[in-house]
């Protein structure tokens, strides 16, 4: 049986992982590298690591990072935040990205999602939604959360599995920091509806939580950030409980 | 270890991983297309993430297809490479190498890609030395190998697919050991250790 996953995420900024409230306050915590070999021992099933600054950057320093995270990591990575064109994309998988994320470079052109994926298969590509709830209707962000688009959650993650994402992470930014849960309800819709693996981002703040984005959600993966970089859930203990409570993950 | 590795460079993504991990276990492998290295290594790794028939053209005409199916060393296929070492793959319709006398067909249930970790049934054969039923490893592929006589590990999404495949010297993996963790470099040694 295909496991649950569980996924950190690491907010890198500057060369450094950060951790911020709703996309501000950042906080540095630490080395991405080291981080992330810490959750891979504990028993991670996958990174994702988050530049928030890529586009303010030099491309080569994000590289240079990800060449140091593929030579020390033995479990899968994802890295986001550095890819607005099909170069950028080719620039990280040559470094040794297992897959890479976008997010606001396909809001602003879509096709970008059909040329990855046909350059690099659709294994190689995430496509991360960043959506709140105004209204009753699930507005798609882009820029960090930072600027309204006026695509709607259900109707964008549709077209991007028909230009080829391989996988949707979809953060509920009404959930995002508060760690009361993920947005259970409208991860079911999408996991029902779509084709590709949903991973579940945005809410985490108890094991239970995770419970239910698997349970109720139906999500594939979940993803959390502080929770774990603060200790206030271990890797093994969350394992260990989802296994008593009939999730399949990998112990 | 002194004995030379060499890891087939062609057309396909991430070859780079399996050479890091093979770095962190001490090894350096060459990464090279040159059929005369490929042939006189004394292990050669042949992986890739890719399309089938994009890769079997690329291999074509550099003649690998025929040096990869002459070779006479213990051969390690990785995920594409498994696929690529088969008789044919849906994918692209494409003609492969039949070195395993089978087809590769796409998954129809599921969520496809088959993503993320699955646990390792009925091993058999050196590659799993030390290595217990249950084992995770991690798969990205939308293709498959149906179980046959040369299958020497099984997983199941939907359905029982190949794991692992070995046929003389020709081992391969539809799982990719280099992203699995210490098991996956378990693996690695097991085949290296050949």
């Amino acid at each position: 049986m295909l496991a649950k996953r569980i996924i950190p995420c690491l907010d890198v900024f500057n060369g450094k992982v950060v951790k911020g409230i709703n996309f501000i306050n950042l906080k540095e915590i630490g080395d991405p590298v080291e981080h992330g070999a810490l959750y891979s021992q504990q028993g991670a099933d996958e990174l994702v690591y988050l530049d928030i600054t890529a586009t303010h950057e030099k491309r080569k320093l994000l590289s240079d990072l990800v060449r140091r995270i593929a030579e020390n990591i033995n479990i899968p990575f994802t890295v986001g935040g550095g890819v607005n064109q099909l170069s950028d994309a080719d620039a990280l998988l040559s470094a040794g990205a297992d897959k890479i994320s976008v997010n606001s470079a396909v809001l602003l052109n879509p096709s970008l999602i059909d040329q990855i994926a046909k350059s690099f298969g659709s294994q190689f590509l995430v496509v991360a939604i960043d959506a709140k709830n105004i209204d009753g209707r699930w507005v798609v962000y882009r820029n960090g959360g930072r600027i309204a688009t006026d695509r709607e959650l259900f109707e964008w993650a549709g077209e991007v599995v028909l230009r080829g994402a391989g996988e949707i992470l979809f953060t509920s930014m009404d959930h995002d920091g508060v760690k009361n849960g993920y947005a259970c309800k409208e991860l079911a819709m999408l996991s029902d509806a779509l084709p590709i693996p949903v991973i579940a981002s945005g809410g985490a703040g108890a094991p239970e939580h995770f419970l239910e984005a698997f349970k109720t959600g139906k999500a594939d993966a979940a993803l959390a950030a502080s929770v774990f970089h603060y200790n206030e859930i271990a890797i093994p203990e969350l394992k260990e409980y989802l296994h008593q409570n009939n999730v399949t993950v990998r112990l | 270890m002194n004995q030379k590795i060499v890891i087939i460079k062609y057309n396909a993504g991430n070859i780079r991983s399996v050479d890091f991990a093979l770095r962190r276990m001490g090894i350096n492998a060459e990464i090279t297309g040159d059929p005369d290295k490929i042939r006189t290594a004394a292990k050669v790794i042949f992986p890739g993430v890719g399309e089938a028939s994009g890769t079997m053209e690329y291999l074509r005409q550099r003649g690998l297809d025929i040096v990869i199916s002459q070779l006479t060393q213990p051969v390690l296929g990785i995920c594409l490479g498994m696929q690529l070492m088969c008789r044919y793959s849906e994918e692209g319709f494409t003609d492969c190498l039949n070195i395993f006398d089978t087809e590769v067909i796409k998954f129809t249930g599921g969520k496809v890609p088959h993503m993320g970790w699955n646990a390792l049934e009925k091993l058999n054969g050196k590659l799993f030395y030390k290595l217990n039923k249950g084992t995770y490893v991690y798969y990205v592929h939308s293709y498959f190998v149906p179980e046959n006589i040369n299958t020497t590990a099984v997983s199941f999404y939907g359905i029982p697919f190949s794991a692992a495949m070995q046929r003389d010297n020709f081992y391969a993996t539809q799982f990719h050991p280099e992203k699995s963790g210490g098991y996956g470099e378990l693996i690695l040694k097991n085949f290296i250790s050949l």
